[in-house]
């Protein structure tokens, strides 16, 4: 809502010093949301005065036609000759008035006015535009033509009311009322304890029976509807300056004197109207809700197809408007410009139901003034003085002629009144403010209160807003100012710190950031085609995907199963950008549908939902699992002095999988798998046991050739997802302390030839196994395959066997028992043999 | 070694007369000063100590002498064996010292030299900052509660107040599932915000409930400077008895100091929204020119655009009709709610311009975050 400051004041006498900024704060402190405040005409200079134009003498030769023009501006010039202007502009005549410029003006963009030589003449300053005086849209595109009892010499710029201020307010859903210069002088009024002036307490003539005939058949959606007719409107009439202006200020485009004073009216009032050209409506005006595939075209020219819940105004043949959102195009009130000028209106002011109005402007995706003032809350008792208003000026301004038929058609209903505790403000502010002010608050709002410490108190008719204590707990708080609010503390009770949960994602992210990993947080949109670029096979559960109904992008409709699709984006664009050597990470959550869809029902909000409908909500949600994906390419270890780098590659991948599982603290196996993605020779299935049962968490490794290829990503490109919530399960963050043996140690050295599809886990199992509890640790220090030593398809593994007692030194024969049987259970389980 | 010799005549034995004695001692010394290398000093020593050397063959002799002469020639050869291998351990350190200074020397390298074998790693400032807010009301006894980011209407919604008609509902351009069979109604969303994750708190957790609710949210605004569809959110709730809007200005003053330092607080302006009543928008003082930009043109201030103040986010009492949703008695509790966009914080704490560089995961923007912020 725009609110011209020079508006305001008409409804409240602020001090003459108050600027825009100052009652912007006081608004602000009051609860009204005023973004900017807009100085108009401040970088504006006179002379600006009223000429009329006496002679034209056109101009040839010239690219574009010039005019000549002879101006009389009376005394403004100082010398009462009239002055000679040149103008491109050919929207005027002579004899018209318009705004002229005089040498030393200075328009808005610091544009300054001279005496100057132009086309062969010297031209004393300009004929304006709107535009160029910053006045906002009039509708005319050229030169302003001022009516022609304007008088001559007279200053322009307060003729026009160029300088002034305009708050613009982002009103919030529950101040309806403030969408009305009505409402937010009452704010400003309370906020400066001054009076208000309340443009709606008018004389209105009681309701009769020779009104214009209505018939509302759904008191429900409209439990107001005052219609009033006024004749003879004069074709000729136009919309005074002051009235354009203050629309022009507050945002809205002139159109013509009936349509500008239903708009002004609603600006004022809060009270969207209708106008109806009387000519065109047939019979009585209804309001019911519409049929099924009833049809109407509406004011911006659009067909509508109605919807049975949709309320529409109705004349005898049928709709003629969409009730409280936009009137329909076949009675639209005509222009005087467009030949045949409407001479007889009926004007509506009706109360519609906020929400049939906000189902109908979404249905119909057509939001309007009338519909945002209607959905967020429109005063009903002011219905009547709005049609009054709206009476008074169409008489004054356009010499019609009220009809003494007032038609009020209205359902009865009771204001709204709640009983509060007197205290209750204060017990909720923490601030003992007392009866007294507590009272006097919600007065000021413009409520009825009555009683002691009980408060029975009735909120006005433009306050749908206030139904519950704390409603007008607020009130009285933001009256007080919340500025005054004191800080205090509360005191929770000991908390029990983070979850097991919660630790353990952080730590997984500062183990990955600390093994180089860059954490990259991605979006969860992805497009079903990177099912089949990622090679994932027909039936893969990871198919199946959560869909969005309106995606931003129709190309990425779906929820994403895996973290890689987003990751491996986030790998090329960084590899576009010049970064070659990446390693990145992310945790997050992917999606998966349930077996059974179903949908989520609408709970009661009244009463606390059973354990058993919150479980029914909940399985109506996806699974939605938190995993860990990193992605690597380029080298993992720089080139430099100190020797050569080295590429990233599929055990850096199957490395960070180890890392995240060792920060859970779970048992994790690493086997040889082939999934998707991955390149079938270089892909390893990661599993845990889970109750018993052996579950794949994830994969690690290099990527397919061919994916890499599809996805334009680097060669070689590495990647690892698992699935942190079934890690997380099967984790132990409590490790136990081993004992620590302070005998020396025996070390073992053994090389074990194996044929070569013989995974070095199952190896390392059987010599541990094997080695019994002297080993204390084994490490695989060598990995050799020659086929001249070894023979074809035969590799050597040696291994570093370590072996300690608890309470012994150990002798070399008992060192070496331990490794010979060691040896033996790995001959006999991969038939590995000791090289010679 | 050779036996006494029982049946020698007791003559006096050349080897072991005194001045002999003395040049064998002298010829060692003087060697042992010769030697210029451990080397050298290692022949010398090998000549002059060794089983082999003159006064090694000397001690032989003792033996042989008659036990009258063997006590003075005894003294006699260990006294010169004594000075000479004290003379030897000298020089050895000595020439050890030497050794060693010039090895160091040689062994010395340019500490200058660059080390970026591997580049160090970073935690992205949105989960960072999500943190440091959330250990600073972990600190105060709250919990960190979490939910799922696919969530039911009436999670996100109804609970919190914002029935199917009400005109917020509009504005908060949603993300919504499509239902079973691809149909448009399916009741769940995306959440708007973390406020389902309150219902869920209020719902799951035994009162009093002192929860903070951080995670990522969606509304179906396109990614430019200052909008992406995805986001995070910090959101605060607790529901006690007795507890006022002076407690929600007391936490949110508390937290600010903790993240911006002393002297910092917060300005409640009213406001709407339909899950907290009163409601009111908050502000922190600008932590740059703590307010002393306003109306001083001298010294603008970039940060709150000389406003003195910077947006943070909403709050409120809750409205006792959420309350209700969760079976909590508002006669009985009351409590406080707010919740703030972790992007925003980032933006104006560190400087980040655009808010596609935290959503794109470019590296370079990341990695100087490090750790923690």
């Amino acid at each position: 809502m725009r609110v011209p400051l020079s508006w305001l004041r008409e409804y409240v006498d602020l001090p003459a010093t108050e600027t825009g900024r100052d009652v912007q704060a006081r608004l602000i402190s009051a609860g009204l949301e005023v973004e900017t405040v807009e100085h108009l005409g401040a970088d504006l200079k006179g002379p600006l005065v009223v000429g009329q134009v006496t002679a034209i003498e056109e101009l040839e030769g010239f690219k574009k036609p010039i005019r000549f023009c002879t101006v009389d501006v009376g005394q403004a010039n100082g010398t009462g000759e009239p002055q000679e202007i040149i103008c491109g502009a050919r929207n005027f005549s002579e004899g018209d008035k318009v705004v002229v410029a005089l040498p030393g003006a200075v328009l808005p963009g610091d544009f300054q006015i001279s005496e100057r030589k132009t086309y062969g003449r010297m031209s004393r300053g300009m004929i304006c535009s709107s535009d160029e005086l910053g006045m906002g849209d009039d509708g005319s595109k050229g030169i302003i033509v001022l009516p022609p009892e304007t008088e001559v010499g007279k200053d322009a710029i307060e003729l026009l009311e160029l300088v002034d201020e305009v708050l613009d307010i982002a009103v919030t859903p529950d101040r309806g009322y403030c969408l009305s210069m009505r409402g937010v002088a009452r704010e400003t009024a309370t906020a400066y304890g001054l009076p208000l002036r309340d443009p709606a307490l008018l004389d209105v003539p009681a309701p009769n029976a020779y009104g214009y005939p209505v018939k509302v058949s759904d008191p429900a959606g409209c439990d107001r509807f005052t219609a009033r007719t006024v004749t003879g409107l004069s074709p000729e009439a136009r919309s005074p300056i002051w009235l354009q202006r203050r629309l022009q200020k507050v945002g809205m485009r002139p159109i013509s004197l009936a349509v500008d004073v239903t708009n002004y009216v609603m600006m004022e009032l809060g009270q969207p109207l209708h106008a109806y050209d009387r000519s065109l409506v047939q019979g009585a005006i209804g309001v019911r809700r519409a049929e099924p595939g009833e049809k109407l075209t509406t004011l911006d020219g659009v067909e509508r197809t109605l919807d049975p819940e949709d309320l529409v105004i109705t004349d005898e043949r049928g709709p003629i408007g969409l009730a409280g959102v936009m009137g329909g195009a076949d009675t639209e009130i005509a222009d005087h410009d467009a030949g045949s000028a409407t001479v007889d209106v009926v004007i509506e002011a009706a109360h519609f139901d906020p929400v049939a109005i906000a189902r109908t402007a979404r249905r119909h995706k057509l939001s309007s003034e009338a519909s945002r003032r209607f959905e967020r809350g429109v005063d009903p008792m002011a219905a009547s003085a709005a049609a009054q208003r709206t009476v008074d000026l169409l008489v004054l301004l356009a010499g019609g002629t009220a009809e003494a038929g007032v038609t009020e058609v209205i359902a009865p209903s009771a204001p709204t009144t709640i009983t509060i505790p007197a205290d209750h403000p204060d017990k909720v502010a923490g601030v003992a403010y007392g009866r007294e002010t507590v009272v006097r608050r919600l007065q000021e709002v413009g409520c009825d209160v009555y009683g002691q410490d009980e408060l029975i108190v009735t909120v006005p008719s433009w306050r749908p807003d206030l139904t519950d204590p704390n409603d007008l707990a607020e009130e009285v708080i933001r009256l007080e100012g919340y500025e005054n609010l004191p800080s205090t503390l509360p005191k929770p009770p000991a908390g029990r710190g983070l979850t097991r949960r919660q630790r353990l994602h952080r730590r997984i992210g500062r183990a990955l950031a600390g093994a180089g990993y860059v954490e990259a947080p991605t979006y969860p949109f992805i497009s079903e085609q990177i099912f089949d670029q990622l090679g994932l096979e027909a039936g893969d559960p990871a198919r199946r995907v959560v869909k969005l109904t309106n995606p931003l992008s129709d190309e990425e409709p779906a929820l994403r199963t895996s973290l890689l699709p987003g990751l491996l984006g986030a790998l090329r664009r960084n590899d576009g950008r010049g970064s070659h050597d990446l390693a990145l990470f992310e945790t997050g959550l992917v999606f998966h549908p349930r077996d059974e869809q179903r949908i989520a029902v609408r709970l009661p909000v009244d009463r606390r939902p059973t354990d058993e409908e919150i479980a029914e909500l909940n399985a109506a949600l996806p699974d939605q699992p938190r995993h860990v994906a990193v992605v690597l390419a380029g080298a993992r270890e720089q080139a430099g002095w100190w020797g050569k780098g080295r590429p990233a590659d599929w055990a850096d991948a199957v490395e960070a999988a180890r890392t995240v599982a060792r920060e859970a603290g779970a048992e994790l196996t690493v086997r040889k798998g082939q999934y998707g993605p991955w390149h079938p020779g270089r892909c390893a299935e990661l599993v845990v046991t889970v109750d018993g049962t052996e579950r794949v968490v994830g994969h690690a490794g290099e990527l397919h050739p061919r994916v890499l290829k599809t996805l334009g990503l680097p060669a070689r490109t590495c990647a690892m997802e698992l699935d942190l919530d079934v890690l997380e399960r099967v984790g132990d963050d409590t490790p136990q302390a081993p004992s620590i043996s302070t005998f020396p140690v025996a070390t073992q050295d053994v090389a074990l030839v194996v044929d070569a599809f013989v995974p070095a886990a199952d190896v390392e199992a059987a010599l541990r196994e094997g080695a019994g509890e002297l080993l204390e640790s084994i490490r695989l220090f060598d990995v050799y395959e020659n086929a001249e030593q070894l023979g074809e398809g035969r590799k050597s593994l040696a291994y570093a066997l370590r072996f300690r007692a608890a309470d012994r030194t150990l002798t070399v024969d008992e060192a070496s028992a331990a490794r010979d049987a060691a040896v033996a259970l790995a001959g006999e389980r991969t038939g590995a043999v000791l090289r010679s | 070694m050779s036996a006494p010799n029982k049946s020698y005549d007791p003559v006096e034995v050349e080897a072991l007369k005194p001045e002999e004695i003395e040049r064998m001692r002298d010829e060692a010394l003087a060697a042992f000063a010769a030697a210029d290398s451990l080397d050298a000093l290692h022949e010398a020593k090998v000549a002059h100590t060794g089983p082999a050397s003159p006064l090694a063959l000397a001690n032989r002799e003792i033996g042989a002498l008659p036990p009258h002469a063997k006590a003075e020639a005894g003294k006699r050869v260990g006294q010169a064996r004594g000075a000479v291998n004290k003379a030897l351990a000298a020089r050895q350190a000595e020439l050890e010292a030497e050794r060693d200074a010039r090895v160091l020397v040689e062994e010395a390298v340019d500490v200058t030299l660059p080390y970026d074998r591997v580049a160090a790693g970073a935690r992205h400032p949105l989960t960072t900052l999500s943190e440091r807010i959330e250990d600073i009301f972990v600190a105060m006894g709250y919990e960190v509660a979490e939910g799922p980011q696919v969530e039911a209407e009436w999670f996100n919604f109804d609970a919190l107040n914002i029935g199917p008609d009400h005109p917020a509902r509009g504005e908060h351009d949603t993300f919504f599932v499509q239902g079973p069979e691809g149909g448009t109604e399916s009741g769940v969303v995306l959440r708007t915000h973390t406020s389902p994750v309150q219902i869920r708190s209020l719902l799951d957790r035994e009162l009093p409930v002192y929860v903070i609710c951080p995670g990522r949210v969606y509304r179906t605004d396109e990614l430019d400077a200052t909008h992406t569809p995805v986001f995070h959110q910090v959101e605060l709730l607790a529901v006690d008895e007795g507890l006022t809007m002076s407690d929600l200005k007391g936490t949110l003053d508390h937290m600010v100091q903790s993240l911006f330092g002393e002297g910092m607080k917060t300005r409640l302006r009213p406001n709407f929204f339909p899950f907290t009543e009163p409601s009111a928008e908050m502000d922190m003082l600008c932590y740059v020119c703590k307010g002393e930009s306003v109306g001083n043109p001298d010294r603008p201030c970039r940060t709150c655009s000389s406003e003195g103040w910077i947006e943070l986010g909403g709050c409120g009492m809750v409205n006792p009709r959420v309350l209700t949703a969760c079976g909590v008695d508002p006669e009985k509790y009351s409590g406080f709610a707010f919740g703030f966009g972790i992007e925003r914080m980032l933006m104006f704490r560190h400087n980040v311009e655009d808010m596609r560089d935290m959503v794109e995961g470019d590296v370079r923007f990341t990695r100087p975050f490090g750790m923690e912020i």
